[in-house]
């Protein structure tokens, strides 16, 4: 079977992602709402940034935040004189690079859903004497939960998946940021192809079930349909 | 007397209770208005789309958020320049065009939704609202499942429920088909009689305002061109509102007689009557009847009374009708006034005049309750 070192780095891999998506959903979802219902200028400005990480090869992202966070960088002098220390090579900095990384595979699902959301349903919550607030939580979210589900599912495999930040940014330590891609990558390096192949499996079988799963929800796509008129 | 035209005549003597003023401008359009409403009973909001009597509405109900303006309710007051009142701290019941109804919901949860967050609505007033709109059968449905006839009544019940201080309906039966509108406007007519409170209706359709409005409120290009009870606006002798482009009258009063054989019911109009066909009515009923001024024909004094319908009135107004041939003739019967069109060689040669007595036939009647 696995062994000790691969195990670890697979349960390594989900710490990291289930980390990161419960950060991106927590500060992503009010963000979202926020860009899918303000007239704000700022926001094709942010969309665009939020956008970025698609299409920036992950070697360059990676190579700005080494940048950025490390000892002579403007944010790592900072963490330093903080006493946090320097965030490269670390867990934490793997969380921080794959927030980025990840972030447009939160919001875009997330802002499509609130936008399908139209105005009548929260001016129809409002005469029926809920706040803004109680609207958000009782009404969108319940009928963002297809959308909602979307985000999760894309952000925890896409971080499950990345490996050019993370070769760049968390370099390969054992249990702190030796995660499954970069194991198969190293156990290819030393010839090793049968562990290769165990593991490779293991991401092949997972991708599978996660674009089954995504599939799934679409076809559901739960709340979405409007009151039939007959 | 009807109780509903008792309250519009009382209710422009008695202190008026909503009182509203807005102004908003909107691009080209500016809506510029001042009115006091009766306490109870329906106010239709009348006009061609584009009129500003939906973005009224909404502005009453605080979802206008560039209106500016005034709104009281008894001792309440919403919208003031000192105060605007968020739509979610407003007591009022609102139904919409479409039926809105939560799809995440069931029907129940989507009537206990407001109830849960009202400070007046009480279990006991949702109990009334599925009752009157006769829902008991639909409550554990989704809302997916429902016809747009029973999503409708799902969404009057649910706006009923809040225990409103005022209902205001927006074009509530203008995304539905006839055979719909049907269906739904009996129970309309329940609110109407069970309620007690001032509702505001929005619509454009001439047989709605027939059959619903106690007072009416013409709108044209975001300004009030009349407010007046439904029969005086009907009978202004200067500016008559006209229902689907045709003058009419609407009368109220109590089935007297009925004549089992012919199927045709007596109703009492002051101290004359009218037949009329017999839907089913009961002695003591109710009954309100548009007469269409077309379907009058008007006959001095000296004509043979064996026709049918024939009233004794007495012509208080002439005016021009729409064509140099022809002229409008107000004639009353007890408090009922008559919009009669007819020629004005007709009138020469009949002798009739200002202050005369006449005779009404009236050949047909569309009965509206």
């Amino acid at each position: 079977m696995l062994s000790a070192g691969d195990m670890q780095a697979l349960l390594l891999t989900l710490k990291l992602a289930s980390t990161v998506t419960v950060i991106l959903l927590v500060f992503g979802i009010p963000f979202s709402w926020w860009l899918a219902r303000s007239h704000s200028k700022l926001t094709s400005f942010l969309t665009a940034l939020v956008a970025m990480p698609l299409i920036l090869p992950p070697t360059v992202l990676g190579f700005y935040l080494l940048l950025l966070l490390g000892p002579e960088g403007p944010i790592g002098k900072v963490t330093t004189q903080l006493g946090i220390g320097v965030f490269p090579f670390t867990f934490s900095g793997l969380v921080i690079a794959s927030i980025i990384y990840s972030l447009p595979f939160t919001i875009q699902p997330l802002v499509s859903a609130f936008e399908a959301i139209p105005t009548r349903t929260l001016e129809v919550a409002s005469t029926l004497r809920a706040s803004a607030i109680d609207a958000f939580f009782s009404v969108v979210l319940p009928l963002s939960k297809s959308g909602i589900l979307t985000a999760i599912v894309l952000t925890f495999a896409h971080t499950v998946g990345e490996f050019g930040v993370i070769l760049m940014i968390g370099g390969n330590i054992p249990g702190e940021t030796q995660v499954v891609s970069i194991q198969i990558y190293d156990h290819v390096e030393s010839m090793d192809y049968g562990a290769a192949h165990k593991l490779s499996l293991i991401m092949l079988i997972f991708s599978f079930i996660t674009l089954t799963f995504l599939q799934w929800i679409r076809r559901r796509r739960f709340a979405f349909v409007p009151v039939k008129r007959r | 007397m009807d109780p509903a035209s008792t309250v519009c005549i009382r209710s422009r003597e008695e202190a008026v209770i909503v009182e509203l003023a807005y102004r908003l401008s909107k691009g080209r359009f500016n809506l510029n208005v001042a009115l006091k409403l009766p306490e109870t009973g329906i106010t239709v909001l009348y006009g061609h789309s584009g009129c500003g009597k939906t973005t009224l509405l909404r502005c009453v109900a605080g979802l206008e958020k560039e209106a500016a303006g005034y709104f009281s309710i008894g001792d309440e007051v919403w919208d003031s320049p000192k105060t605007k009142l968020k739509p979610h701290k407003r007591a009022i019941g609102y139904v919409f065009q479409e039926p809105s109804l939560f799809s995440h919901l069931s029907v129940k949860d989507n009537l206990l939704y407001g109830i849960k967050r009202a400070v007046h609505a009480s279990k006991q007033n949702l109990d009334e609202a599925i009752s009157v709109l006769g829902i008991e059968h639909l409550l554990e449905q989704k809302t997916v499942a429902l016809s747009g006839g029973e999503a409708q009544r799902v969404g009057i019940a649910r706006a009923l429920a809040l225990n409103p201080k005022i209902l205001l309906f927006d074009e509530p039966l203008a995304s539905l088909d006839d055979d719909r509108k049907r269906e739904i406007l009996p129970f309309l007519k329940r609110v109407k009689r069970q309620l007690s409170i001032p509702m505001l209706y929005v619509t454009h359709a001439a047989p709605e305002v027939a059959m619903l409005a106690d007072h009416v409120v013409v709108m044209h290009e975001g300004s009030v061109v009349s407010s007046d009870s439904l029969s005086a606006s009907l009978s202004n002798e200067m500016l008559p509102l006209r229902l689907n482009d045709e003058i009419s009258t609407v009368l109220s009063g109590k089935v007297i007689k009925i004549d089992k054989q012919w199927h045709l019911a007596c109703m009492s109009i002051g101290d004359q009557a009218l037949w009329i066909p017999n839907n089913s009515f009961k002695i003591g009923n109710q009954v309100r009847v548009q007469v269409f001024g077309k379907d009058v024909s008007l006959a001095n004094s000296v004509s043979k009374n064996s026709f049918q319908n024939v009233l004794n009135a007495q012509i208080v107004a002439i005016n021009e009708g729409e064509h140099p041939s022809q002229v409008i003739v107000k004639a009353t019967v007890g408090e009922n006034a008559f919009m009669v069109s007819v020629t004005k060689r007709a009138l020469a040669n009949l002798g009739l005049g200002v202050g005369s007595r006449a005779l009404l036939q009236v050949k047909s009647v569309a009965i509206h309750s």
